[in-house]
């Protein structure tokens, strides 16, 4: 066993361990913070691969954007646990139906027969000065340009119809101007009065 | 040198990163100490202050002194917090601070890690910052330290996009993510680096440099006068001082990454003789500090922002700003002009 496959190993422990104790821990932070841990192996793992574009994306889309939002609506919920627990044994036959359906679905596609050594050999050390990036970038703008296109329209419909789904106008909303408030003179917030002084009243002594 | 290779045998790699690192973190954690004493001297100054001047000559060991201080105080861990994630937070504070510094070159050939994807090593390393406020946050139960890290981590997201898109005008610049080959591109004079070409941007990366870090304007995450000191206002002694650190030790990473960028690295401000004889690595720390004082400049001058403008700044002001000049950048250098942008 050579340094490299100790690495893989390492990293896949923690990626089972953190993913098991995603759907079994009891605080939800907790999960979103083991999930992240697992994004963080996983990406690991890809490095071993010399993926190191698809790696580090990885870390900074989904730990460093898609987790924090995550975890800061997991942070504002009040979860009672025991509310959410309280279907689980009338769930179950269901719920172990289609994990069992999912796992042969999955063990069908991701065996050796399609992914095995022979199949998808080990990447050959590639020799210096060969960009992953540049190469990745290259692939997806002329080779794969429309499937690529196709996905970045598909994400900007999501996030037009997110933002449309969530924004409401209600009537009496109040916005607010920040070109006027910057624009502001003085006149028009303060208004100087002219008071006269009032007759100082001598103490009777 | 090759007296300790065959000394450490197969060892030596290790050896010598775990060198190169002690290197790096050593003299960043006594610049940190000193910025924190440059910046009370600095606004002292500028408010017509003295600032520290009794701990040693003209209060030079005063860093010394406050570090030894909290050093000695108690670490308190509040009653109804979390306590793994409440120490835990201040480490993952640190960690993305000092980690991002492994791929930073000091000159063409001093760096710990030459990354060919380091630009992209940075941002992604730097975004991990944020946990260690929200984690901060949450796990010491209390509702200004929750507040605060709210408020911190929904600027620290917000600004993150502008800043990204900065860079990639540097990177679509630069033609690489390589940070050696993005300083090489900028080789020669102050009129080579890509401030000029990519000004908007530079502008950009400078402010929201100064959101990223929480610092004065934009530093509501702490705001004294609302929440009493943010998400680390349950933190007390050396779990405070950790905080402290990072934050300072962003800063001149923030610093150093606006040099390598946008003002040239370790090129000299003329390429003419006498700025020539000065080495590479004296501008760079040259470059590092005029940004550094800028940040200093910033907190002595302006007032805080008001929370709704930060959050307007950064998504309608500064992301529209850099989109269009991608655009520009792009199509520049499409064009026979293109020698503009590099």
């Amino acid at each position: 066993m050579n340094f490299l496959t100790g690495v893989f190993y390492f990293f896949s422990a923690i990626l089972l361990f953190s993913g098991f104790r995603v759907i079994t821990t009891r605080n939800p932070v907790h999960a979103a913070l083991f999930l992240v841990l697992a994004f963080f192996s996983a990406s690991g793992i890809w490095l071993t691969l010399e993926a190191e574009f698809l790696a580090i994306s990885l870390v900074l889309v989904y730990v460093g954007a898609v987790m924090v939002l995550f975890l800061f609506v997991v942070m504002m919920l009040d979860i009672n646990l025991d509310r959410l627990r309280e279907g689980f044994w009338s769930y179950l036959p269901l719920a172990a139906f289609v994990a069992i359906m999912m796992v042969i679905e999955m063990s069908l596609v991701v065996g050796s027969r399609t992914f095995g050594l022979s199949i998808v050999p080990a990447p050959l050390p590639h020799p210096a000065g060969y960009s992953n990036t540049r190469e990745l970038g290259r692939l997806l703008y002329t080779d794969y340009v429309y499937p690529f296109e196709l996905a970045a329209v598909v994400l900007l419909v999501a996030i037009v119809a997110a933002i449309a789904l969530t924004m409401r106008r209600r009537k009496n909303t109040r916005y607010q101007d920040p070109a006027l408030q910057v624009r502001v003179k003085r006149s028009q917030r303060v208004r100087l009065v002219s008071m006269p002084a009032e007759k100082t009243s001598t103490p009777e002594s | 040198m090759t007296y300790l290779q065959t000394m450490f045998g197969v060892y030596w790699p290790l050896v010598f990163s775990l060198a190169g690192i002690v290197a790096i973190v050593l003299p960043l954690m006594i610049g940190v100490a000193y910025l924190t004493y440059a910046e009370r001297k600095i606004i002292g100054y500028m408010q017509v202050r003295i600032g520290p001047n009794r701990v040693g000559f003209k209060g030079l060991l005063q860093p010394i002194a406050d570090a030894v201080k909290l050093l000695m105080k108690e670490i308190v861990i509040p009653s109804g917090a979390n306590k793994f994630l409440f120490v835990l937070a201040p480490v993952l504070t640190i960690a993305p601070a000092l980690a991002a510094w492994a791929v930073i070159p000091f000159s063409p050939r001093l760096v710990l890690a030459n990354v060919d994807a380091g630009l992209l090593y940075i941002m992604a390393i730097t975004s991990m910052g944020v946990y260690g406020v929200v984690i901060a946050g949450w796990a010491s139960n209390s509702k200004y330290a929750f507040l605060g890290s709210l408020r911190s981590a929904a600027q620290i997201v917000s600004y993150e996009i502008a800043m990204g898109f900065a860079l990639v005008g540097v990177l679509m610049a630069a033609h690489s993510l390589n940070l050696i080959d993005i300083v090489n591109g900028q080789n020669g004079g102050i009129l080579h680096w890509y401030w000029l070409p990519l000004f908007p941007m530079f502008m950009v990366y400078l402010i929201a440099g100064v959101a990223e870090t929480n610092r004065a304007p934009f530093d509501v995450a702490e705001g004294e006068s609302e929440i009493v000191a943010g998400f680390h206002v349950e933190y007390s002694g050396m779990a405070f001082a950790v905080f402290f650190l990072a934050e300072y030790a962003n800063m001149i990473l923030i610093s150093a990454l606006t040099a390598i960028m946008f003002l040239g690295g370790w090129n000299p401000l003329f390429d003419m003789v006498p700025f020539n004889w000065i080495p590479g690595f004296v501008w760079l720390m040259l470059k590092i500090g005029f940004v550094l004082f800028l940040f200093l400049w910033f907190r002595a001058t302006f007032p805080r922002y008001r929370y709704d403008q930060i959050m307007r700044l950064g998504w309608k002001v500064f992301i529209p700003v850099t989109l269009v000049w991608l655009l520009v950048v792009g199509a520049v250098m499409q064009t026979p002009l293109a020698f503009l942008v590099h």
